[in-house]
């Protein structure tokens, strides 16, 4: 156990394994993502009320599902930095955060262009909106906290602390916006989601879901090699890898 | 008594590389000068040894005893008077009471000034009060970060026969100074140029 | 004026006694409300910024009684929050440039304990007293009366949470140049359950609903605060001296 603990804190052994992990997993992302977007957009039937405007969904949920996912990564790479001090958790805190704000944008994003179509508005302070956004700021927090520090090893430190403060805070704070919505609002607007979904939509969505937690993975995994490449610039393995690929 | 143990110690602030392998063994009666230019890492020797540097310190650090560290910064609130600062002092451990500040205060040629705001202090009689806490400290290993400075010649030598008076009772002091061997044949040095990388 | 030459090292006229570590967090707390008493603008001057923030509201939305009223438990918490966190990114700050900090970290105590000493000065002064005051600003804005009481239940257990929460994000940035705006970016997601809890206990008492949960929800947060955070300020502070 520790010895593969301490193989992943190892740079030159992750470079490795992450090279050949990219390989395989990035035409897999690429294919699921195709076979779930041509499933979502032309197999998938329309929807009774919303039409075809629904379909933007095979984008939305599953970059909302993996932006809240990616936070809870981020948080758990944090926690391992903290406790064993092992340098590859701070990198992939470090990569992660970006990768998640960008989902929670994208969430955001096409949560308000479906918005117009279906409630006729842009924005609305809906529950679930109001909540991505205000993940939105937490992870906005951990990379502006990240760029601040001038000494990276602190940096990654602090932010694993204000990961962990978030990871505890952010149930309670989709639970509040939650009651503070059904107070504020009750009941005048709702959408499809609360109702079931039919399978035929349903799947599709699922493997979308996949796809994007693959494309979490390699997208993340990219940005860790990146961080690497950086920081062992001057470094002999690292030459040895790159020239002998 | 072993009071300190750093074996092989490294430091690095951020990417670059200050020091490597560094053996220190501090036992009760020792004066150790840390000596090298300005830059080389002595305070961050001093604050990675006590503790405060934590972040790219490789090696083996262990403390046994208490200890005591002053820095270039004083910890003294400017609108708390002399006594009040002591008193309350964040790194203190043992209970003092007002007779016993007001007589280190003393001791450093303050007498008089207990309830004096510290701002109302200039810069050389703040710097006395912080060593007023030599007198009160019950610590063991004192770690000071150029003690010397903006102190006057009354001053240093006040500050040298305390040093002298500690370590005589079983204590040991490590220290940062530009002026070499002070205690001259009662001090040990470490050079840290020989560990520069 | 000269130093002693004899009897420097002569024990102390008292025993030397240790001090248990609840005596280390008094002293802290001393120490604060010591230097708060001798510097009475650091908690006075909140309480200014918030009273001139709730004038801009009724110049910015009109004078119709009514809807100030109606918006009053809002205004008012948002207005809380603000006020917090301009406090909060001077928390720490002194302490980190007078080498306090340091010392700090030197005790021989947790420093999870020494800095929450701090802290709770930090609280009376600023959030304890913003509580006690505000029912002025909420007349002012045509609160009703029978609010009152839970407006001031609710700040004083909100505004430990928001204590509790800007002292993580002032120790989180104290050692970064210009970390004040940062601070506000890191903590005001951080606070949203609180003000949502706050506003909506200080809603419910004006239309005499159900307040108790809202506040126990409040007092639930203060206590998880309580429970969690001092060990994140502790560690951000160990993060902070060491950056």
């Amino acid at each position: 156990m520790w010895t593969i603990i301490h193989k992943m804190g190892s740079p030159p052994w992750f470079f490795r394994i992450s090279g050949v992990l990219v390989r395989w997993l990035l035409p897999i992302t690429v294919m699921l993502l195709v076979c779930g977007a041509l499933w979502g957009l032309l197999v998938a039937p329309p929807d009774f009320r919303q039409g075809n405007s629904y379909r933007i969904i095979y984008i939305h949920v599953p970059s909302a599902v993996v932006a809240l996912a990616g936070y809870y990564v981020m948080a758990f790479a944090g926690a391992v930095s903290l406790i064993w001090r092992i340098k590859m958790a701070d990198v992939t805190m470090r990569a992660a955060a970006p990768v998640g704000a960008v989902l929670t944008a994208i969430a955001l994003v096409t949560g308000a262009i479906w918005g117009k179509p279906t409630w006729g508005t842009w924005w609305v302070w809906d529950a679930r909106i109001t909540s991505m956004l205000i993940l939105l700021f937490l992870y906005l927090g951990v990379v502006a906290l990240f760029e601040a520090y001038e000494n990276k090893t602190a940096a990654a430190r602090a932010c694993a602390v204000l990961s962990l403060v978030g990871t505890v805070n952010i149930p309670i704070i989709y639970k509040s916006v939650d009651w503070w919505y059904s107070l504020h609002q009750p009941a005048s607007i709702k959408f499809t989601g609360e109702s079931a979904i039919d399978a035929s939509m349903l799947y599709p969505l699922l493997l979308m879901i996949v796809a994007f937690y693959c494309l979490f993975a390699v997208a993340v995994l990219l940005n860790m090699r990146a961080e690497l490449t950086w920081q062992h610039r001057e470094a002999g393995w690292l030459r040895q890898i790159v020239s002998g690929a | 008594m072993q009071l300190l143990a750093a074996n092989q110690v490294a430091i690095e602030r951020g990417e670059r590389r200050l020091l490597a392998g560094v053996d220190l063994s501090v036992s009760s009666g020792d004066i150790w000068q840390l000596v090298g230019a300005n830059g080389v890492g002595k305070t961050s020797l001093l604050r990675a040894v006590g503790g405060l540097a934590r972040l790219g310190v490789a090696g083996e650090i262990t403390r046994h005893g208490t200890m005591l560290y002053l820095g270039h910064h004083a910890a003294l609130k400017h609108n708390l008077s002399a006594l009040d600062n002591l008193r309350f002092h964040p790194a203190c451990d043992v209970i003092c009471s007002d007779e016993d500040i007001i007589s280190a205060l003393a001791a450093v040629a303050l007498a008089g000034y207990e309830d004096r705001p510290i701002g109302a202090l200039s810069a050389g009689q703040q710097r006395r009060v912080a060593l007023a806490r030599l007198v009160l400290s019950s610590a063991s290993l004192w770690l000071l970060d150029e003690p010397f400075t903006a102190l006057d010649v009354d001053g240093c030598a006040w500050l040298e026969e305390r040093i002298k008076q500690h370590v005589a009772a079983e204590g040991a002091v490590i220290f940062t100074s530009h002026q070499p061997s002070r205690f001259g044949e009662l001090q040990q040095n470490l050079d840290l140029a020989a560990y520069v990388v | 004026m000269s130093y002693s030459k004899t009897s420097i090292w002569q024990p102390m006229s008292s025993e030397v006694a240790s001090l248990s570590i609840w005596g280390a967090f008094a002293r802290q707390f001393m120490r604060h409300c010591k230097s708060l008493v001798g510097s009475p603008a650091d908690a006075i001057n909140p309480l200014l910024f918030f009273f001139m923030v709730v004038t801009l509201f009724p110049l910015g939305l009109g004078p119709d009684p009514q809807r100030l009223a109606g918006m009053a438990p809002g205004i008012l918490w948002v207005v809380a929050l603000l006020s917090s966190l301009m406090v909060s990114a001077k928390l720490f700050a002194s302490d980190y440039e007078d080498g306090s900090l340091e010392q700090l970290a030197m005790a021989p105590y947790p420093l999870a304990v020494l800095v929450m000493g701090e802290v709770a000065a930090h609280w009376i002064a600023t959030g304890v007293l913003l509580a006690l005051v505000s029912p002025v600003f909420a007349t002012m804005l045509g609160l009703s009366s029978a609010a009152l009481p839970t407006l001031v239940a609710s700040l004083m257990l909100g505004t430990l949470s928001l204590t509790l929460i800007g002292a993580v994000g002032s120790a989180l940035t104290v050692s970064i140049r210009r970390g004040g705006l940062l601070l506000s970016l890191l903590i005001i997601p951080l606070n949203v359950p609180v003000l949502i809890f706050g506003t909506t206990a200080v809603s419910e008492a004006v239309i005499d609903g159900n307040t108790v949960s809202w506040l126990a929800l409040l007092g639930g947060l203060a206590l998880g605060s309580l429970a969690l955070l001092p060990l994140a300020i502790g560690a951000a502070l160990r993060v902070s001296l060491d950056n």
